[in-house]
Parts: C-alpha cells; sequence; structure tokens
C-alpha cells in the first residue's frame, strides 16, 4: 500500500502540451479517478505514473519515494489496460501468474495467489483456457485478476470498462468496487465516464485540456463544481448555466432571492436540473418548455430560462405540455454561482 | 446476384486454375514421369545416375551447408532489424526502403554486385590493399579458398535475401498491439524476456512463413553461387542446370528437379510440425 505524489507534472509532445503543471496527492487505500474528454491528458498522466512515459518536467513519489527515472518494474504498482492486454499465448492461470513469475516466486506462492485473484474475480472455472475462449467481461477479469495477484502497493486503470457492453458494464462497475475495497489498493482509475467515476470514486480529479480543473468527492464535484466545464461535464443532463443580472449583491428570482458574492453587474448562476421544484409561475424560476420527455423515472425538460437553453428535471408523476410555461422552486444550498467573466465558480459559502 | 447464380465464383476462379494447372501441374507431373522414366517405361536409372555422380554428394552437402548457415542469421537480421525499425518514430519508412532494395535486384545482377567486390581484381582487395594488410591480389573465390568462397556466397545470399524475411517479420510485428509489450513490463519482464515470452509467441505465424519461404528459396540458390563460384561451389540447382544444357540429360536433371522438391517438402513439413500455429493462441 502507499500514497502518491504527483508534484507539478508537465509533458509536451513537440509543440503540443499535453500536461500543464498536475499536481494531485491521492491517500493511501484511496480509490481516485481522472476524470475527462478524450486528449485532455489523463491517460498521459497515468502513463507517467506508470513510467511507460517519462514527464518533462516534475515530480511523482510513491509511498515518499521518488519514482521518476525508476522502470514501471520497480516502482511497485500493476496496470490493467483499456484493451485488457492479456495475453492471449498464455492459459488465463499463466496470466494471471505472469507478474508473479517476473518476481521469481516460488510454486506455492505463485499457486496461493492465482488462486486468490481468480476466487476474487470468480475466474476459476477458465485458469486452464486461453482467453481468445473468453468474453470481453471475463478478459477484463483476468486483467484486474493479474494485477491484484502481485498485491501491487497502486494500481493503475486506464479506461478498463469502456470497451464492455452497457449492461456487462454496470456489472463490472459493481464488482470493481467490491473487489478493490476488499484488497483496500491505492487505485487511480481514468475515465471519460462520468457515472464510472461518480460510482466507484472516493475522490475525482476532473482533468481538462493539460489541466486538474478539480478534484473532490464525487458529490461535492457534482453538487459544487468548481468551473463551468466541470459542470457540464458531469451530470447527465450537464448542468444549465443562466446569466442573471445583479443588483445590490442579489438576485431576484420570482419571490426568492439570493445574496450572491459577485462584484460585477451580471453572475452566472450554475443550476442542477433535479434541484427544483415545481411552484407556479412567477413565484420562481420560470423555464418555456419546448419540449417535454417522460423518460421513466422523472420527466425531462428542455426549453429556455431568461432565453437561455436549459434542461430541467421534475418528478415523474408532473404533467408538463410542450409550450407551457413552468414555475420551479430553486434551493439555495444546491445553487452554484459563477464569474461569468472566468467561469469559475464562487466559493460555497457564500 | 450469386445467390441466382451459384457457377459465377467458380467461372470467376477457373482462367487462375487453368492457367495454374497448364504451367504448373502439367510441368510438374511431366517433370516427375521424365524423373523416374527411361525410354517411356518406369525406371530408377536416371536417379541412380544422379545420385552416382561425382557431384551429387559434395552438391547436396553444399546446399544444406548454405541453407543452414544462410538461414538462421537472416531469420535472427531479419528479427533485430524489425525490432530496431519498430522503436523509430520518424524516418522509419526511409530506412525499410532501403533495407528492402536488394529484394528489387535480379540474383544474376547480385552475383555480380559481389563478384566486383570479392574477385582478384574488386574492391575488396584495393582496399585490403590500400590499408596495406595484403601485399599483392589474393584470391578468394577458387576451388583452393573453398572457406573463403563459401563465405562470399553465403555473405552475397544474406544480402541478397534477407530482406524479404525482414519484410514478413516486420509485418507480424505490426500485428503484435503494444499494450502486450507494456503489460509484460508493467509487471517486471526484461527486455529479453519481453521480446522471448511475448513478441516470439505472438508472432510466430510470420515467423513459419519466413522460415518455409526462405528455407525454400535456399533449396533453390543458383545464380548467386554460380556466378561467384561457378563450378568450384557445386549446389542441386546448378547440377540440374549443367545435366539439362550440358550434358542435355533431361531425365538426370529432372531427378535433380524432384530430389530439391521433396526437400523442400520436407522441410516445409518440419516447419509446420515445429512450429504449431494455433489460430486460438493469437492476438
Amino acid at each position: 500500500m502507499a500514497n502518491i505524489v504527483i508534484d507539478n507534472i508537465k509533458k509536451s509532445f513537440g509543440a503540443f502540451q499535453a500536461l500543464k503543471g498536475v499536481s494531485l496527492t491521492i491517500n493511501d487505500g484511496e480509490f481516485v479517478s481522472l476524470l475527462g474528454p478524450s486528449g485532455c491528458g489523463k491517460t498521459t498522466l497515468l502513463r507517467i505514473i506508470a513510467g511507460l512515459e517519462t514527464a518533462t518536467s516534475g515530480d511523482i513519489r510513491i509511498g515518499e519515494r521518488s519514482v521518476i527515472g525508476l522502470p514501471p518494474k520497480d516502482r511497485g504498482l500493476a496496470m490493467v489496460f483499456q484493451n485488457y492486454a492479456v495475453f492471449p499465448h498464455m492459459t488465463v492461470f499463466e496470466n494471471v501468474a505472469f507478474g508473479l513469475r517476473m518476481q521469481k516466486a516460488d510454486e506455492a506462492r505463485v499457486k496461493k495467489q492465482v488462486e486468490k485473484a481468480a476466487g476474487l474475480l470468480h475466474i476459476e472455472p477458465y485458469l486452464d483456457r486461453y482467453p481468445n475462449k473468453l468474453s470481453g467481461g471475463q478478459r477484463q477479469r483476468v486483467a484486474v485478476a493479474r494485477a491484484l495477484a502481485v498485491e501491487p502497493g497502486v494500481l493503475l486503470m486506464d479506461e478498463p470498462l469502456s470497451n464492455l457492453d452497457a449492461l456487462l458494464r454496470l456489472e463490472m462497475r459493481t464488482e470493481l468496487k467490491t473487489v478493490l475495497q476488499e484488497a483496500g489498493t491505492t487505485t487511480i482509475y481514468v475515465t471519460h465516464d462520468q457515472t464510472e467515476a461518480m460510482g466507484l470514486s472516493d475522490r475525482i480529479a476532473v482533468v481538462h485540456d493539460g489541466r486538474i480543473e478539480q478534484v473532490g468527492t464525487p458529490v461535492e464535484v457534482y453538487n459544487h463544481p468548481a468551473t463551468r466545464f466541470v459542470g457540464s461535464f458531469i451530470g447527465n443532463p450537464p448542468m444549465n448555466f443562466i446569466t442573471m443580472p445583479v443588483n445590490n449583491g442579489q438576485v431576484a428570482v420570482g419571490a426568492q432571492t439570493f445574496a450572491v458574492p459577485a462584484k460585477g453587474s451580471e453572475i452566472v448562476l450554475g443550476l442542477r436540473g433535479e434541484t427544483v421544484e415545481r411552484t407556479s409561475t412567477g413565484q420562481g424560476l420560470d423555464i418555456q418548455v419546448r419540449v417535454a420527455e417522460p423518460m421513466g423515472p422523472h420527466l425531462l425538460l428542455t426549453g429556455s430560462i431568461l432565453g437561455q437553453p436549459a434542461r430541467v428535471i421534475l418528478p415523474a408523476t408532473e404533467a408538463v405540455k410542450n409550450g407551457e410555461i413552468v414555475g420551479l422552486k430553486l434551493d439555495a444550498s444546491r445553487l452554484t454561482w459563477l464569474s461569468p467573466e472566468s467561469g469559475v465558480s464562487y466559493p460555497v459559502a457564500a | 446476384m450469386t445467390q441466382n447464380r451459384p457457377w459465377i465464383p467458380y467461372a470467376l476462379i477457373l482462367p487462375s486454375v487453368v492457367f495454374l494447372c497448364l504451367l504448373f501441374v502439367v510441368p510438374l507431373v511431366q517433370t516427375i514421369w521424365l524423373a523416374i522414366s527411361e525410354n517411356g517405361v518406369p525406371s530408377l536409372a536416371n536417379m541412380r545416375t544422379m545420385a552416382g555422380d561425382l557431384n551429387f554428394g559434395r552438391s547436396l552437402i553444399n546446399t544444406f551447408l548454405l541453407t543452414l548457415a544462410v538461414v538462421p542469421i537472416q531469420i535472427i537480421m531479419a528479427l533485430t532489424m524489425g525490432s530496431m525499425v519498430s522503436k523509430m518514430g520518424g524516418g522509419r519508412e526511409t530506412i525499410l526502403w532501403i533495407w528492402t532494395i536488394p529484394l528489387g535486384i535480379s540474383d544474376l545482377a547480385a552475383g555480380m554486385v559481389w563478384l566486383s567486390i570479392l574477385q582478384n581484381t574488386g574492391y575488396l582487395n584495393s582496399i585490403l590493399f590500400g590499408m596495406g594488410i595484403i601485399e599483392r591480389q589474393t584470391a578468394w573465390l577458387t576451388y583452393q579458398t573453398p572457406v573463403a568462397l563459401f563465405i562470399g556466397i553465403a555473405i552475397a545470399e544474406i544480402w541478397r535475401g534477407t530482406a524479404i524475411v525482414m519484410i514478413i517479420i516486420v509485418a507480424g510485428l505490426n500485428q503484435v498491439p503494444k499494450e502486450f509489450k507494456e503489460a509484460a513490463e508493467i509487471f517486471g519482464a526484461s527486455q529479453w524476456t519481453r521480446f522471448t515470452r511475448i513478441t516470439l509467441p505472438l508472432i510466430r505465424p510470420a515467423l513459419q512463413s519466413a522460415l518455409i519461404l526462405r528455407t525454400v528459396l535456399a533449396f533453390e540458390v543458383f545464380a548467386v553461387v554460380y556466378t561467384l563460384g561457378g563450378r568450384n561451389f557445386p549446389v542441386l540447382v546448378g547440377e540440374a542446370y549443367n545435366w539439362q544444357n550440358q550434358n542435355q540429360n533431361y531425365g538426370v536433371a529432372a531427378a535433380y528437379a524432384v530430389l530439391i522438391m521433396v526437400i523442400s517438402l520436407a522441410a516445409t513439413l518440419v516447419y509446420l510440425k515445429a512450429i504449431k500455429v494455433d489460430p486460438e493462441r493469437l492476438p
């Protein structure tokens, strides 16, 4: 087990700056996701931690020891790859045993560790088979078992579920969480899928354009995004951003008024679609509904608020017709206020 | 369309089948018959003449020696070259292009190139003389210098025939996703272990094809040997050529041809058995 300190890591590929000074501390036994759109630098960061890529500058310490310049094998970590990278010419047993064999572990230990890892991932029935005989989900289990068999201090996972179909992904997600909790391994998990990151992580680091925009628990990141990007990237539907006029440090919304920390004449309201309650028009924020979609568990309204596009969610029991105007009551504790110029949110306390 | 007219696919491959039958199967049968008959009756006379010939043993041994020397070196070189270019970023295509130049040169021309280097008045002697290593022209390619002659022929063959092996190996290496090597690296495999435990097993099909192709071609070696060594270094195809052209004995020439074919087939079978390719165990 080990903690990880990522200290001002920069990486350039020629003129392109993939990472622009990333710092992050991951505690022992913690599960942290690097979440971001493709090309944001999250995989590059993971590969630098793994030792498969060298940073242009900066330091990485695993368990208080700088690992810059060390080959991957001396960093005390294991990795699960996006396309599994399970060796096709070895049986499942030999795949899971690979790391132990490289460590020249004795046969008894190999057998014990492989059986333990195989048991955790429920792949005991396939130990004698070759990976090509297995389904994608089973292969991914083999890849995870191979990583856990060496009892690594740090586990790195690069989009491990993205090649699985939706149902299997959900199932594996739940299982991964159980397995990793049991193993207690410090884990860095790269994903572009916000539900994966939300569901699995102790903390999420949202990566955008070579920088970490925000680090926090899933609930913090969801409810109080640090920037406009974080709010729009996390959540489905994404957070609504509505520019509103400020008068004497206050924003008036129908019958409600909110004190805001803005200095200028305008502020951006970051509004999660499901934090509103229906009220009569004029009492709160009015939405001009263009389309109302009954989704099953809830009702999704798409339209405009103060002439700006917005999506909100009401309980499935509500009935709203296309073209209708609906009043929305806001919950002061669940609003985010952002600067219209920088797109950065004001501190929550305000 | 083909559902209504199932004969279309057959009609489309018919010309190639006819072509192969006329120009391959028929001559093959004729050659075999020529080898095992005399005056239209089955006979082993040609085989006996071939086996009893003064040069037969030498040509057989020479051909095998050359194959044993050349093929492993070519495979190792091709693997090394392939691994080297796989680590390159820019310029990879150019290097590959330069390395494959010998492929575009005919055997005979390749033989001439090396003759101009190795003959008495060749470049090698000029350089050695210039550097003061030898005092007068030295002959490398005579029957009195069999080792030098053998090495010269082997080098020329390696120069000429490695590119084709390399192309097959590079194609094979390209099929191995880099994640396999990275995963092996993460789990502690050294560079050599990654090569022997991951890369080599995964390029088995390419390795098998390269070995079969190169070995069959090595048993058919002729023009380079003929240019550099003439009859000082008899090989099987050279003997077939002599019986055909100098001795005008088509039967014995055919016997040699059949022998070469049998050896090639046997080598192919050995490779197919020795390097098993199981599609289940490939990426």
